[in-house]
């Protein structure tokens, strides 16, 4: 009897550890690093959140080198990790070629679309976003100049630079929005010393709110605006607490709800595209103790007007990868 | 005579430095609190355990071999070729231009072809450093390093402005036809009823790489030009009292040296990736510094340092996977294989000289 017991005590511990082996979601990093206080890191935020939630473990790896995008996602997949989930648009190529091998896993890729029965693709509504910080930029600013930071110029940051500038000039027709990007490689996302320069040569052109888009380079930028004592505006996660009373808000990207929910539906995912906008939360503007003496209630309201009317779908902010044009701002 | 015999400085030291580098990393590993025997076991099954991990080594070490290959030519001239990042990466740009614009209707047409322009792009890189060299008397570590730099902004350029396909987010150029498909290592090896990991990336520029070692030992041992190389390498004057021409042997050098790292880009872009992304060398030019240091220049000991600098790559890859050692260690462990056996090369030599040397004396 005691054998028996043990036995099948042994058998249910085995088909648990099992079962945990095989619903063990995967987090994917791309190379720019797991701590970069914005992209990568609000994605492990969100896996964290999920972990600390359920208890459960999940894989994560930062990548090395770039053959190793394909290798993790096979080496995931067969290991029987699901959902697969990976940060960036970098990995659409990799992506496209392994998920068909493994068609009862499922993946998640974030700032892409990969068309696969088994991908589920999220994208965000940046413009949404940067459109509110854009309006809150232009009440703030007393020049009436504001800048705009890019990290690597694609057509993912144009797409929140249109969305700013549209907000800066629907709150303010008559002011002028200066729009630089750092570079033209992924090391733009990781060059604050640049984004330092571009902040001060904005600044002596006039401008006395930056909004920074542009991954570890806004680190940067943000230092220099608190130094030079004008506002900046964070990207990605809430980088208000980086300079209390000096950052105006950030732009908040749920990367980490992306990933939370990707794990939270597990293998039983829905797949195809997921847009992640004002209306569901996947983008808005950060209020918190560390800005909110530089948020007036009259900014607060009409941003909140804003936002329910792009939420309700009565307001549109033109989205510049739709037709690689932008009505706003000239790149 | 106070030289030790050859098998002891040909293995035992390369072997001691091996074990010293190993020693320090399980310290390493045990400082940060996991299990230094464990990760060795996961980096063995990881890396040799299966044909998968064979798969991604050899792919790693065809690599190393090309750029390893590249260094130790050079460096029987006595030119020290730190260029091999750039020269790799214009080699790259070679492939990609042969793939993209000319119509294959084989692979094994393109292969030989898109290696010619990979060799053409890394020699016409390595040529001007060469001839600076040569004529004006510009150290060559200098302007190679400098020339990296250059490459890399060449590349920058071209993939962002030119190679780019419209609407792409990626600096890369679009994928290359199928018909210039390399074999994979399971491709080739299925018609002989061997099972060969399918997801592996290995693949027929691995035989490519086997060949080039084959052609530089005779370069280097079996013909006059390499006599000619080696001779002045050991002393210019000598070589040039014996009509060697230092001109001639610096520029034939190092173009040869420029187009063997060119040619790894047959295996990077054309076989793995099929598609020519920014950061496609990834190092690999450096690497092969230490593999010809570890290697003593012998394309035999090139080719063994090479499996063992793939075996650390995949190794590394395996323990970023599946246990929570940060991967900046796996490069700690990366970097003390190099500091031992290349840096710290007199550490165990001289000693060692010593030992044998009073043995010797023992017996006499």
């Amino acid at each position: 009897m005691s054998l028996m017991k043990s036995l099948m005590g042994a058998s249910a511990a085995l088909a648990l550890t099992a079962g945990a082996a095989l619903a063990e979601p995967a987090l994917i990093f791309d190379l720019g690093g797991k701590f970069d206080k914005s992209f990568n890191e609000a994605a492990f935020n969100g896996a964290k959140r999920w972990s600390e939630e359920t208890g459960n473990s999940f894989r994560e790896i930062e990548l090395q080198s770039e053959a190793q995008r394909e290798q993790a996602l096979r080496r995931f997949a067969e290991a029987g990790s699901n959902p697969i989930v990976m940060a960036g648009f970098a990995f659409a190529d990799a992506l496209g070629q392994v998920a068909a091998d493994y068609p009862d896993t499922k993946f998640t890729i974030i700032d892409m679309v990969v068309d696969q029965p088994n991908v589920r693709s999220v994208v965000f509504n940046e413009h949404e976003g940067s459109y509110l910080v854009g309006m809150m930029a232009a009440e703030a600013s007393k020049s009436g100049t504001v800048g705009f930071i890019g990290g690597m110029d694609i057509p993912l940051i144009r797409k929140f630079a249109c969305g700013y500038a549209q907000g800066v000039l629907a709150a303010n027709p008559d002011a002028k929005v200066i729009a630089n990007m750092t570079g033209t490689t992924p090391a733009a996302w990781n060059d604050p010393v640049k984004g330092s320069e571009l902040t001060k040569a904005q600044i002596s052109q006039g401008a006395d709110v930056v909004y920074a888009a542009a991954g570890g380079t806004g680190v940067g930028v943000l230092q220099t605006a608190a130094d030079e004592d004008i506002l900046s505006i964070g990207v990605d996660s809430n980088q208000n607490h980086l300079h209390p009373g000096k950052v105006l808000t950030s732009m908040m990207k749920r990367v980490d709800n992306a990933v939370y929910e990707a794990f939270t539906d597990g293998p039983d995912m829905e797949t195809g595209f997921s847009v992640m906008g004002l209306a569901n939360g996947g983008v808005g503007y950060a209020l918190d103790d560390n800005n909110a003496p530089l948020v007036s209630a009259d900014m607060q309201a009409m941003v909140d007007e804003a936002a329910a009317k792009i939420a309700s779908g009565e307001l549109k902010v033109h989205d510049y990868m739709s037709d690689d044009s932008c009505p706003a701002l000239t790149f | 005579m106070d030289k030790m015999p050859k098998w002891a400085d040909v293995v035992l030291i390369p072997l001691i430095s091996l074990v010293l580098a190993a020693i320090l990393s399980a310290l390493v590993i045990l400082a940060i609190g996991e299990d230094p025997v464990a990760a060795v076991k996961m980096m063995v099954t990881g890396a040799l355990g299966s044909t998968y991990g064979w798969g991604y080594t050899l792919y790693y070490a065809t690599n190393f071999l090309f750029t390893g290959l590249a260094v130790a030519v050079a460096f029987h001239a006595r030119m020290f070729n730190i260029g091999g990042e750039g020269q790799a990466m214009l080699g790259g740009l070679g492939v990609a231009l042969v793939c993209l614009y000319i119509p294959w209707p084989h692979w094994t047409i393109a292969l030989v072809f898109a290696a010619l322009g990979a060799a053409l792009f890394g020699a016409a890189w390595a040529a001007i450093p060469a001839y600076l060299q040569a004529k004006r008397g510009s150290h060559i570590v200098i302007t190679t390093i400098m020339f990296n730099f250059i490459a890399a902004a060449v590349l920058n350029y071209v993939l962002v402005n030119v190679l780019k396909p419209a609407g792409a987010m990626d600096p890369a150029t679009a994928r290359f036809a199928e018909t210039v498909h390399l074999p994979s290592l399971h491709e080739l090896l299925a018609p002989f009823g061997i099972a060969f990991s399918k997801s592996a990336p290995a693949n027929v520029s691995l035989l490519v790489a086997v060949a080039a070692c084959f052609a530089v030992w005779l370069l280097i041992w079996r013909t006059r030009l390499g006599y000619e190389i080696r001779a002045y390498g050991h002393s210019e004057p000598g070589a040039l009292y014996a009509g060697i021409s230092p001109v001639k042997i610096i520029m034939i050098s190092m173009l040869i040296s420029g187009g063997l790292a060119g040619m790894m880009a047959i295996n990077n872009v054309m076989g793995e990736a099929e598609r020519l992304v920014l950061n496609s060398t990834e190092g690999a030019g450096f690497i092969g510094i230490a593999v010809a240091l570890m290697g003593r220049n012998h394309p035999f000991g090139v080719f063994l340092a090479a499996i063992l600098f793939g075996f650390l790559y995949q190794g590394g890859a395996e323990l970023a996977l599946w246990t929570s050692i940060p991967r900046e260690l796996i490069v700690v462990i990366q970097a003390l294989v190099i500091l031992f056996t290349g840096a710290l090369d007199n550490m165990v030599r001289m000693p060692l000289e010593k030992l044998f040397l009073a043995l010797r004396k023992e017996k006499v």
